[in-house]
C-alpha cells in the first residue's frame, strides 16, 4: 500500500470515501488555543471522526488510522481506534511493527508508539523477543539515554525473555560512555533481575570489583558511585564492611582531587557504622582547603568531611549544611 | 593513552561553555544593564501567552491532542504572572474545555477524543485557574471520579487511558485531581502507594515504572502523590534528598537525570520537590534517626537485612513495622492538601535557590517573551509553564509559612520579579486554590 500519491489526493475525491460524510470538530464558536490546521490534517480528523464514531472497524478505517498518525503521532484516540481494527481484522502484527518503527524514526519520544508496541510484542509472544531487543537497540543507537526505549527494552525482557546478551549490551554502552546512567541502571536491572545470573547476592563481588576500576578512571563520574551503593542496597551491613567500599573511597581522597564522591561516600559509611582509621582522617586533612573551610579541630571526622563538602561544593552548601546538623542523631 | 571524551562530556561541556559565555558576558555589563538583563519581561511573557491562547500556528498540529495541557501551560504561566484574562476570555476557556469533557468523566486532549488522566488534570487545573462558580461548576465531579476508578488497575496503579499505559504520571494525575476536586477515597488510593514505592530506585529518585531510571519528572509526581495520599514515610526520604540535592549543575538549572542535560522545565520537577522536602523534614529526620538506632543494634537488624528484591524499601519496611505514623486516616485525605502548604517549613532550601534563578532568567528567559529548555533551544509554552513554576518556587522557599511575602532579597532581579505563589502540591497558583477549595471542600 503506498502511498505517497494516495496521500496527495484529497480524502473527498477519493472514491473509496464518497459515501462517508466528514464530521467537523466540534470546537465551539470561540475555541481558545486554536489550531490553524492544514487543510490535510483537518480533512484528515473529520474522516477519523466519522469512522470513529460510527466504530467502523474496516481496511480503509485501518489506512485513515495510519494517515493521522504520520500527521499526528500523539493522537491516543486514534492509536487505540487503531488497535481495535487490527483486533477486528486480525491483521498481520509483523506489518504492524513495520510501521511503528517507520513512525519512530521521526520520533521515538512519545508515549503512544511505545505503547503500542508494546501491545503488540504482548499479542506475538516470546517469539517476538529478539526482534523487540533489536528493535530497541537501533533507538538506543541514535539516543543511548532514551527513556522510553529503556522501559520497552526492561518490559520486553521481564515480560518475553531474552536476557542471554543483555549483561554484555550494558558492558558494551559503557564501554561506548561510562557517564551513560541509563546503561548503568539497565545493569542494575540486569543484575537484580535476570534470571540467568542468580541476583544481587551472586553478582555482588565481580559487580563491585567492575565498579571500582571505573570509578578509579573516572572518580567524577557520580553514575558509578551511585550504581555502587546500590549493589548493596538490601545489605548495607556488608557496604559498610566490604573494604573495597572505604579504600576506595581513600584511593580517591589522596589523589586530591574531584573527590566530592569519594568524601560523600564515606560520610554515608560513617552514618551507618563505619569506624574510620585515622588514615581516612589523615587523608581528609591533607586536602587542599583553606583552615577555616574544615571547622574546629575538635571536630569529627563526620563533621569535618561535611564543612570540607560545604567548601568544595558550594552549589549543595545548604545540603551539606544540614548534613552536618543532622550527625549528632546518627554518630555518636 | 588518549582518553577521548565520551558523548556525554562532550554534550555536557558544549552546553557549560554556553551558559559559561552568557554569566560572563553578564559579569562584565554595566550595573544598569545587569539589571535590564534580569528583568522578567512581563509584558512580552503576557502578548506571547494570550497570543497562543488565541491562535496558534499550523505547526501545533502535533499537539493537537494536548489542547487542555496549552490552556494549562498558559494560564497557569499568567496566573504566576499575576496576569488576569478578560472574563469574555474565561469563558472561552470554560466553554471549550466542557466540549473536551467525556460525557463519562474525564477530559480527553481535544473535543471528541477519548479521555485521558493528563489531559483531565490540566483541564481541572486550568478550570481552578480561571476560577469563578461557573468554572469550577462545569466539572463533572461525580462522573470524573467514575473515570478514575475505571482508570485504576488491579494493581493499585492508574492508566492514561482506556487500555492505556500504567505510570507514575498517571498515578500522580489521578491522585492530584481527585484530591483538589475533594473526591479522593479510600477506594483509588489502595494500593498506589505500593505501586509507587516500588519504583524508587536505587538512585534514590524515582521511576516512571519499576526498574526505569530515577527520573525529576516521575520523582515530583510520585512524591506528591505519596503526600496527598498520606503515605510519604514509607519512601527513602534522606536517599531522594540526596539525589535531588545532585540534580542541580553548575549551569544552575536541574537535570532530569544522573549525567544528563541541564533543562529549565526541570526548574519545578526537580526544584519543586524542596519545598516539599521542607515540609516534610521531621519524617526524614525520624528516618535518619532510625538509621543512627540501628547502627548500635547490628545484631537485631533482622528487619533490613537481605529482604528481597521486590519487597526491597529496608527503611519503609522498618517504619511500616515500627508504626511511626498511624495507618491512613481515609476521613482526612481531603484536608492533605490544605494542611500540607499551611505547614511550616522547618529548614531553608536544600539547593542553591540564586543559581537557579539566575538560570531560569538568564539563560532560559526569551526577551521576546517565553522561556526554553536552555541556550539554542526554541521556546515553547511547556517550558515557559514549568520555568515560571519554577522561579516562584525559588522566591518564595525561604518563606517560614504560606500566606505572607517574600523579602526583596529572596528575590533575583528587580522585586517587580515577584510571581504569585503556587500551591507545591498540585501546581497551582495558591490563592486560586483556596477559592476552589471553599467550593470543593463543602461538596
Amino acid at each position: 500500500m503506498d502511498s505517497d500519491d494516495e496521500q496527495t489526493i484529497p480524502l473527498s475525491q477519493r472514491p473509496e470515501w464518497a459515501d462517508v460524510k466528514p464530521v467537523p470538530q466540534d470546537d465551539g464558536p470561540n475555541p481558545v488555543v486554536p489550531i490553524a490546521y492544514t487543510d490535510e490534517f483537518r480533512e484528515t480528523m473529520d474522516y477519523f471522526r466519522a469512522v470513529y464514531l460510527s466504530d467502523e472497524h474496516s481496511s480503509r478505517s485501518l489506512q485513515l488510522t495510519s494517515e493521522a498518525i504520520n500527521l499526528n503521532a500523539g493522537n491516543y484516540t486514534v492509536w487505540h481506534f487503531r488497535r481495535l481494527i487490527l483486533e477486528s481484522l486480525n491483521a498481520d502484527l509483523h506489518e504492524e511493527l513495520d510501521f511503528v518503527e517507520n513512525i519512530a524514526k521521526k520520533n521515538s519520544k512519545n508515549y503512544q508508539i511505545w505503547h503500542h508496541r508494546r501491545w503488540l510484542a504482548e499479542k506475538l509472544g516470546p517469539d517476538a523477543a529478539f526482534r523487540e531487543i533489536e528493535f530497541t537497540k537501533k533507538i538506543l543507537s541514535l539516543d543511548a539515554k532514551n527513556y522510553h526505549a529503556w522501559s520497552h527494552r526492561q518490559w520486553v525482557l521481564k515480560t518475553l525473555g531474552g536476557w542471554e546478551d543483555e549483561l554484555e549490551y550494558c558492558n558494551q554502552l559503557l564501554r561506548d560512555d561510562i557517564f551513560n546512567n541509563s546503561a548503568w541502571n539497565q545493569r542494575h536491572f540486569v543484575v537484580t533481575r535476570s534470571p540467568l545470573l542468580g541476583g544481587l547476592d551472586a553478582m555482588r563481588d565481580s559487580e563491585v570489583d567492575y565498579t571500582i576500576e571505573a570509578i578509579i578512571t573516572y572518580p567524577e563520574n557520580e553514575s558509578s558511585w551511585r550504581y555502587l551503593r546500590g549493589l548493596y542496597k538490601n545489605d548495607l551491613k556488608s557496604w559498610v564492611n566490604d573494604p573495597r567500599v572505604s579504600s576506595v573511597c581513600l584511593k580517591i581522597l589522596s589523589t586530591k582531587t574531584r573527590c566530592i564522591f569519594a568524601l560523600s561516600t564515606l560520610l554515608d559509611l560513617i552514618c551507618h557504622g563505619f569506624q574510620p582509621s585515622p588514615e581516612y582522617e589523615e587523608a581528609v586533612n591533607a586536602l587542599p582547603l583553606q583552615r577555616s573551610d574544615v571547622g574546629p579541630s575538635s571536630s569529627s571526622l563526620a563533621e569535618t568531611i561535611c564543612s570540607v563538602l560545604e567548601a568544595i561544593d558550594p552549589l549543595r552548601g545548604n545540603y551539606w549544611n544540614w548534613r552536618k546538623e543532622q550527625l549528632p542523631a546518627l554518630v555518636t | 593513552m588518549e582518553v577521548i571524551p565520551t558523548v556525554t562530556q562532550r554534550e555536557q561541556w558544549m552546553v557549560e561553555s554556553q551558559v559559561f559565555g552568557i554569566y560572563n558576558n553578564f559579569k562584565e555589563l554595566p550595573r544598569r544593564a545587569q539589571t535590564v538583563l534580569l528583568e522578567i519581561v512581563c509584558d512580552k511573557h503576557t502578548e506571547y501567552l494570550t497570543n497562543g491562547l488565541r491562535r496558534l500556528p499550523p505547526s501545533f498540529c502535533v499537539l493537537d491532542a494536548n489542547r487542555p495541557w496549552l490552556c494549562y501551560w498558559i494560564l497557569h504561566s499568567l496566573a504566576l504572572l499575576g496576569e488576569s484574562i478578560d472574563v469574555n476570555l474565561k469563558h472561552h476557556v470554560v466553554d471549550f474545555l466542557s466540549r473536551c469533557q467525556d460525557p463519562l468523566g474525564g477530559y480527553g486532549g481535544g473535543p471528541g477524543q477519548m479521555p485521558h488522566l493528563a489531559t483531565t488534570y490540566a483541564a481541572v487545573n486550568s478550570i481552578i485557574t480561571v476560577g469563578g462558580r461557573r468554572a469550577l461548576s462545569s466539572i463533572n465531579r461525580d462522573r470524573l471520579y467514575a473515570f478514575l476508578q475505571r482508570m485504576k488497575d488491579p494493581s493499585g496503579s492508574f492508566r492514561m487511558h482506556e487500555k492505556g499505559e500504567i505510570d507514575v504520571r498517571a498515578c500522580y494525575t489521578a491522585v492530584s485531581v481527585a484530591s483538589i476536586l475533594n473526591i479522593l477515597d479510600y477506594k483509588l488510593v489502595e494500593n498506589v502507594g505500593d505501586y509507587i514505592l516500588s519504583c524508587q530506585t536505587y538512585e534514590g529518585g524515582i521511576a516512571g515504572e519499576p526498574g526505569s531510571e530515577a527520573h525529576g519528572g516521575y520523582t515530583f509526581c510520585g512524591l506528591a502523590a505519596m503526600i496527598l495520599i498520606n503515605e510519604v514515610h514509607r519512601l527513602d526520604l534522606p536517599a531522594l534528598v540526596n539525589w535531588v540535592a545532585f540534580r542541580q549543575g553548575v549551569e544552575g538549572g536541574f537535570q532530569g537525570r544522573t549525567n544528563k542535560l541541564v533543562d529549565g522545565c526541570y526548574s519545578f520537577w526537580q526544584g519543586g520537590v524542596f519545598p516539599l522536602i521542607q515540609r516534610l523534614l521531621r519524617s526524614i529526620e525520624e528516618q535518619l534517626r532510625i538509621i543512627g538506632c540501628r547502627k548500635h543494634d547490628n545484631d537485631s537488624s533482622k528487619i533490613n537485612v537481605n529482604l528481597p528484591e521486590e519487597t526491597r524499601q529496608m527503611h519503609s519496611g522498618l517504619f511500616e513495622q515500627k508504626g511511626l505514623q498511624e495507618p491512613p486516616d481515609v476521613a482526612k485525605f481531603s484536608d492533605v492538601g490544605f494542611d500540607f502548604v499551611k505547614r511550616s517549613a522547618d529548614i531553608g532550601p536544600l539547593f542553591q535557590n540564586f543559581a537557579l534563578q539566575q538560570y531560569i532568567i538568564l539563560c532560559s528567559q526569551i526577551m521576546d517573551g517565553g522561556f526554553r529548555d536552555k541556550p539554542g533551544k526554541s521556546r515553547d509554552f511547556y517550558h515557559t509553564c514549568y520555568c515560571l513554576s519554577g522561579l516562584s518556587v525559588c522566591q518564595y522557599i525561604n518563606l517560614e509559612t504560606a500566606d505572607s511575602s517574600p523579602i526583596a532579597q529572596e528575590v533575583l532581579g528587580p522585586y517587580s520579579n515577584l510571581l504569585e505563589q503556587t500551591h507545591p502540591l498540585y501546581n497551582v497558583v495558591l490563592e486560586r486554590y483556596y477559592s476552589a477549595r471553599e467550593l470543593f471542600s463543602h461538596l
